[in-house]
């Protein structure tokens, strides 16, 4: 063994490891003090930002009510009063989620809430509104009331003409409920975690004409 | 292209600012205890919608003719889900705007025979025991397609005119052929609730696809009936609503709102665009909609808006309070 060689390189030597570089990555665009601040900019006191963390609270309570009616299965919530309530509360937090949801996308609109590098936030966050208002018309199509028989018999044309209809059957509740309870919470709560992660990468957005222009 | 690495941009970005207090966690605690106060109080005071669904049989009970209507209706293909076109069959065209139609596209991918799967393989398992059943399915399969024609014109024609008696649906005097018993062992299990049975399970056990039985229900006239009763018609902006005084999907408000306005809601249109593939032009145009929503930062004037109205000034007021000379600078 050749001992005058050091015992390893030093990394500026040699090219990081795909693992060092995302560690860098990270460490360099979302450090804890930004992913967690105690401090912010004296102009964020307006109730308008609090929208974005109502709308990720009613999510919590959509997402727990949900967990326990799925685990529960479907039959529950019609054939208990416990189950019913626990249907009601996952209905109501749908409600405000999509209310918060909306005043925050309106809110976020007249700040120009883009500029300055967060396109890309403003974009994911139409994503989520999108993939959201899909997660609740799933949900409304495994009610398994009236209402999810007329919505589906209704929907059934639009879904078809546009040709969607023969991959999502709005008319086979066992396809809506999977996609439901499975596939579309999960995107839209990966999405949410995208969004929120950008949004304290970048940190809260300036005044508008703190820059002269709302473009980003 | 080199990305500054948004922690220095961010340290940057606030330079000479001032940074005040604020506590992220105890926000988020606060906000999750709120929305549930609101939350459970909502659900404990207003409860949530859940009228029962509509079964066949109730279907049957309750409006024999409608039922037996459809039905023949199903065997004459003349039903909307029997001439639909894809993905159910090939009967119908389906919607399209010039080029492009993507429900032709896809080919039939959910094949249905109405015919068949609503009225003779029922039937057929229905008459296993019944000899006249059996009999009259004989002497429909082994007609000739004119005869079956001419049978369905007159019994249909005779529906118009239909009584009910103890459940029984009579018809005048005519050449039905072996409709009339047909039409009324088909009746008889679709009240006893054999049909709902028969259509959902179709010689397997488990089952969650309800695409016959709703396609079947929504050709006759009793579901749409009592979908009007509860405003949820789609001349009454249909999907956004609920049963009862409860909130549906009002963020569907706009894509609902196509429909009732010109050129959606018109026979003639404009530029190939009308009532007749409404469903096609409508989520075409909710996805440009989408589309622009999303690409607001990259498109002048939707982007200048706010700049022009003067909402921004409500929001940051603390901040405009100040001279223009002592704000944050950019």
């Amino acid at each position: 063994m050749d001992v005058t060689k050091p015992a390893f390189v030093p990394a500026t030597e040699k090219p990081l490891s795909w693992t060092a570089r995302v560690r860098q990555v990270m460490e360099g665009n979302l450090p804890m003090d930004h992913l967690l601040p105690d401090r912010q900019p004296y102009y964020v006191g307006s109730w308008v930002y609090v929208f974005g963390v109502v709308t990720i609270a009613a999510l919590v309570w959509v997402v727990a009510s949900g967990i326990v009616l799925s685990f529960m299965g479907p039959q529950w919530w019609h054939d208990s009063n416990l189950g019913h309530f626990v249907n009601s509360v996952h209905f109501w937090a749908v409600q405000l989620f999509f209310l918060f949801m909306v005043l925050h996308l309106w809110g976020q609109y007249f700040m120009a809430g883009w500029r300055h590098g967060r396109a890309a936030t403003w974009m994911i966050g139409v994503v989520i509104f999108g993939t959201s208002i899909l997660t609740a018309f799933t949900g409304y199509l495994s009610q398994e009331n009236f209402a999810s028989q007329f919505i589906a018999v209704n929907a059934k044309d639009a879904m078809n003409g546009a040709g969607i209809g023969a991959f999502f059957n709005v008319l086979n509740f066992g396809q809506m409920y999977g996609l439901h309870v499975m596939l579309l919470p999960i995107g839209v709560t990966v999405l949410v975690v995208m969004h929120i992660v950008m949004v304290r990468a970048r940190g809260v957005v300036k005044p508008i004409d703190a820059e002269g222009g709302a473009r980003s | 292209m080199k990305l500054k690495p948004m922690g220095a941009t961010q340290e940057e970005y606030y330079r000479g600012i001032r940074m005040v207090p604020y506590d992220l966690v105890k926000e988020l605690v606060l906000a999750m205890a709120g929305v549930g106060v609101l939350t459970l109080l909502a659900a404990a005071v207003f409860s949530s919608p859940d009228v029962a669904p509509v079964t066949i049989a109730a279907w049957a009970q309750s409006d024999p003719v409608d039922f037996v209507t459809t039905a023949t209706g199903e065997l004459a293909g003349s039903t909307t889900s029997a001439g639909y076109g894809n993905p159910y069959n090939t009967n119908g065209e389906g919607q399209s705007w010039g080029p492009i139609a993507p429900q032709k596209w896809f080919g039939t991918r959910i094949p249905i025979d109405s015919a068949n799967a609503y009225v003779i393989a029922p039937l057929q398992r229905a008459g296993f025991s019944n000899p006249d059943l059996g009999t009259a399915l004989s002497t429909w399969q082994s007609a000739s397609a004119d005869q079956q024609s001419s049978w369905l014109d007159a019994y249909t024609k005779a529906l118009a005119t239909a009584t009910v008696s103890n459940g029984n649906v009579s018809v005048a005097d005519g050449d039905y052929g072996p409709l009339t018993v047909m039409m009324s062992n088909l009746l008889g299990v679709a009240q006893t609730g054999g049909l709902d049975g028969l259509l959902m399970i179709n010689g397997r056990f488990y089952q969650t696809d309800y695409t016959q039985a709703l396609l079947f229900m929504g050709d006759g006239s009793y579901l749409s009936g009592l979908a009007d009763k509860w405003n949820l018609s789609g001349d009454l902006w249909g999907m956004m609503n609920e049963t009862g005084l409860y909130p549906g999907q009002t963020w569907l408000w706009l894509y609902t709102m196509w429909y009732q306005v010109f050129p959606f809601n018109s026979d003639s249109g404009v530029i190939g665009l009308n009532a007749g593939n409404a469903d096609l032009g409508i989520i075409l145009l909710m996805t440009v909609l989408t589309a622009v929503l999303a690409l607001v930062p990259l498109i002048p004037i939707l982007r200048d808006i706010p700049r022009w109205v003067p909402v921004h000034r409500l929001i940051w007021r603390e901040y405009y309070k100040a001279p223009r000379t002592s704000r944050a600078p950019a």
